[in-house]
């Protein structure tokens, strides 16, 4: 009985390797089985996109089910370990860039290298570098956006401003904002991350984009004058009054009325923002973007633009299944419709794909593809590792409030690079 | 074999330790969980707090390191250390208070019990709620509170909660009026046991006012007043949920407490970092231990002098 059993099994391991080597020698084999995918992409408009992807895919594939567990944004940026060590899904939501870095590391991410070697992904060459670490690549982008300055324009116009190209011509405009009553800024630094964006623009305007990932890397030490620099021009916007009052008690939603009531004229952001300033009642005629000015004319632009990913969990059951899914989801045809103005509003990653026609999509798209010579940044949260990332967001609120204090944040921060980083 | 059967140590086992055994049957489910759910973790968290160790991959053994790096100067250790000490000794306040009400409300008057239960309902709603409501009453610029200092003239720079310097004192008021509910309902329990008959021949013997309350209620009040101690200064020591809900530790972390950055540490979106996360739970059982040691006596003293 026992040896029946032992040469049934021998028999069904030998047909599923078959039936794995049949797979892989060529994509169109039919898909079988179950794909488990577990999405963060919980906020209603990426909800439906992935809704809406998960059931398209399990239309195309007659023999393979689609089981689609969407879990809350923020949780999920907690509850991944769980789930990729215990019982692993097929397919996960993640970011790009450092943030990969502890999945990688503990192997719980599959190397896809030879997904990325296949001639459908040169389109996506332009997000490559983001997706590799030790030299491989770990999951695939499915979309950016970009971030600058939203402005609103009728207050420009009012006031007879430009939108400013260099630090000189800011200073001016944000003098002359001030003069009238209002701030030239809003922000809510309540979360920190907000604070990064400021530093990340002003930092990699200053002094490169090559010497911003080299602080992320940890290679610089916070003391080095080339920071002070960047804390010296960013004080400069502080010591004016550029910025709301007591934004430490904002979260970035709560600091959204201040440019919708006209308190504040503009907002450094991701576009993601563009949907609620649209919902507060601003109209294309009355907000505008422009890209962040330019302060050191030596160095050339660098953006943040984080970038949005799925990846393959090294447990996962149904690789092939999964491989096809990354595949699906990086084609053009794909790219183009969840990039769309009405699903997710943001950037394709594919080259060939269609860009949305949305004035701020078409700007941010053009900006990255024509004007960010000096590099892609993913956000400060992403490029620097997890904690430099946060004792460093909670020195740059400090710095915001008691731009006094700077010796002593500079130094906290030192003293925690040389801890992090060794 | 009949005088064998009546025989004593001819019964099983059971049947002879029956008395002595009985009690731990019923006791061994509730001694299993708790070893499993309470007793091992803590060891746990002992032996993780000697390592380092991101929850993921390999444990690295660092001996006493995350307590050299936690005591030896760590200032969001020290933030969090001396705000736990505010914490507990301005918590306390809602013994006084929950006194002062459950006097007031001690009376019979037409409607006492409504106006009892309206005092009781901030300890009925959810923590994370009374520390939104706090937060919008903090709120700079158009916060009822900010409004309210603006009448004297005060300003305080940020609101009450983007001020380092108050930010730790909003949330300790915001927690304390729930606190006060609870030390109230405690009194008022404890006002119903106070004995008339003493209360009457104080009063024959002239007793009145501050005097009746400190020699004569206060004293047949002490077991409230012990419960209300203890769950006053571990309500303060798992402020958690008012920090997360009203400052998130901030403004640059100057109202974490050790719950909090211990939390931060090992469990939030930027830690994971379990070793040293383990590191201040020790730290914090510890000062636990010191109170339940206090606790402990006391009830062991009580009991003893009952007896």
């Amino acid at each position: 009985m026992r040896s029946t059993v032992k040469a049934s099994l021998a028999a069904l391991a030998a047909t599923t390797m078959l039936a794995g080597t049949a797979f892989a020698g060529s994509h169109s084999a039919p898909l079988t089985g179950e794909l488990r995918i577990i999405s963060d992409m919980s906020n209603p408009a990426p909800r439906a996109v992935m809704e809406k992807l998960a059931a398209d895919f399990d239309a195309m594939h007659p023999d393979l089910t689609v089981n689609l567990e969407i879990v809350d944004r923020e949780a999920w940026k907690t509850q991944i370990r769980n789930a990729l060590s215990a019982n692993p899904p097929d397919v996960v939501n993640w970011y790009a860039a450092t943030r990969m870095t502890p999945y990688v590391d503990a192997g719980l991410f599959m190397d896809i290298s030879d997904l990325w070697a296949e001639p459908e992904f040169e389109a996506l060459a332009s997000t490559k570098g983001a997706m590799t670490l030790n030299g491989a690549q770990w999951g695939v982008p499915y979309t950016y956006y970009q971030w600058g300055v939203y402005y609103r324009a009728d207050i420009f116009a009012e006031l007879g401003l430009e939108e400013p190209k260099t630090w000189d011509e800011e200073l001016a405009n944000c003098q002359a904002i001030l003069d009238s009553g209002r701030k030239c800024y809003t922000i809510g630094t309540k979360f920190l991350w907000t604070a990064g964006g400021w530093f990340d623009y002003i930092n990699s305007r200053t002094n490169g984009y090559d010497f911003h990932i080299q602080l992320a890397n940890g290679e610089v030490p916070w003391t080095d004058p080339r920071v002070r620099a960047t804390f010296e021009n960013w004080r400069q916007l502080i010591d004016m009054g550029a910025f709301i009052d007591d934004h430490q008690t904002y979260s970035w939603q709560e600091a959204l009325p201040f440019i919708l009531e006209g308190q504040a004229t503009a907002y450094l952001m991701g576009n993601f923002a563009v949907a609620a300033m649209r919902d507060g009642g601003l109209d294309d005629s009355k907000l505008d973007f422009y890209q962040f000015p330019v302060i050191n004319p030596d160095v050339d632009y660098a953006e943040d633009a984080p970038t949005d990913t799925f990846h393959i969990a090294s447990g996962a059951q149904n690789v092939e299944a999964a491989k096809a899914f990354l595949r699906y989801v990086t084609s053009p045809d794909v790219q183009t419709w969840i990039n769309a103005g009405d699903a997710l509003g943001q950037l394709p990653v594919n080259a060939n794909a269609t860009v949305s026609d949305d004035k701020f999509i078409q700007q941010g798209f053009d900006m990255l593809s024509n004007n960010a010579g000096g590099g892609i940044m993913q956000f400060f949260d992403r490029d620097f590792p997890a904690e430099m990332a946060s004792v460093g967001m909670e020195g740059l609120q400090e710095f915001m409030v008691f731009p006094d204090n700077l010796d002593d944040i500079l130094e906290r921060l030192e003293e925690a690079r040389q801890r992090i980083y060794n | 074999m009949a005088s064998q059967a009546t025989d004593p140590d001819r019964r099983g086992w059971y049947r002879r330790n029956e008395i002595a055994v009985t009690p731990w049957l019923f006791l061994l489910p509730g001694l299993i969980f708790f070893a499993i759910y309470v007793i091992i973790p803590i060891f746990q968290s002992f032996w993780i707090s000697f390592h380092e160790w991101d929850g993921l991959g390999e444990k690295e053994w660092v001996g006493l390191a995350n307590y050299e790096r936690l005591l030896g100067g760590d200032r969001k250790f020290e933030t969090s250390f001396w705000n736990n000490v505010k914490w507990l000794l301005l918590y306390l306040l809602a013994i006084p208070m929950g006194l002062f009400i459950a006097l007031f409300l001690n009376q019979t008057v037409f409607g006492i019990r409504i106006y009892k239960s309206l005092f009781f309902f901030p300890f009925v709603i959810s923590q994370v709620v009374v520390g939104l409501v706090f937060s919008w009453f903090y709120l700079p610029n158009n916060g009822l509170f900010d409004v309210m200092t603006g009448w004297f003239g005060i300003d305080i720079r940020g609101g009450v909660l983007g001020n380092p310097d108050t930010a730790t004192y909003g949330i300790i008021a915001a927690g304390l009026w729930p606190q006060t509910a609870y030390c109230m309902i405690l009194y008022l329990t404890g006002l119903n046991a106070v004995d008339p008959e003493q209360v009457e021949a104080a009063r024959l013997d002239g007793a009145k006012g501050h005097k009746m309350l400190w020699y004569v209620i206060l004293p047949q009040l002490k077991p409230a007043t012990f419960i209300a101690f203890v769950v006053t200064i571990i309500g303060a020591l798992r402020s958690f949920d008012f920090i997360a809900v009203m400052t998130n530790g901030g403004p640059f972390g100057s109202t974490r407490v050790l719950s909090f950055y211990m939390f931060e540490e090992s469990l939030s979106e930027f830690g994971f970092r379990m070793g040293y996360g383990a590191a201040i739970a020790v730290v914090l059982f510890f000062l636990m231990l010191i109170f339940i040691c206090y606790f402990l006596y006391a009830m062991w003293r009580d009991e003893r002098e009952a007896r």
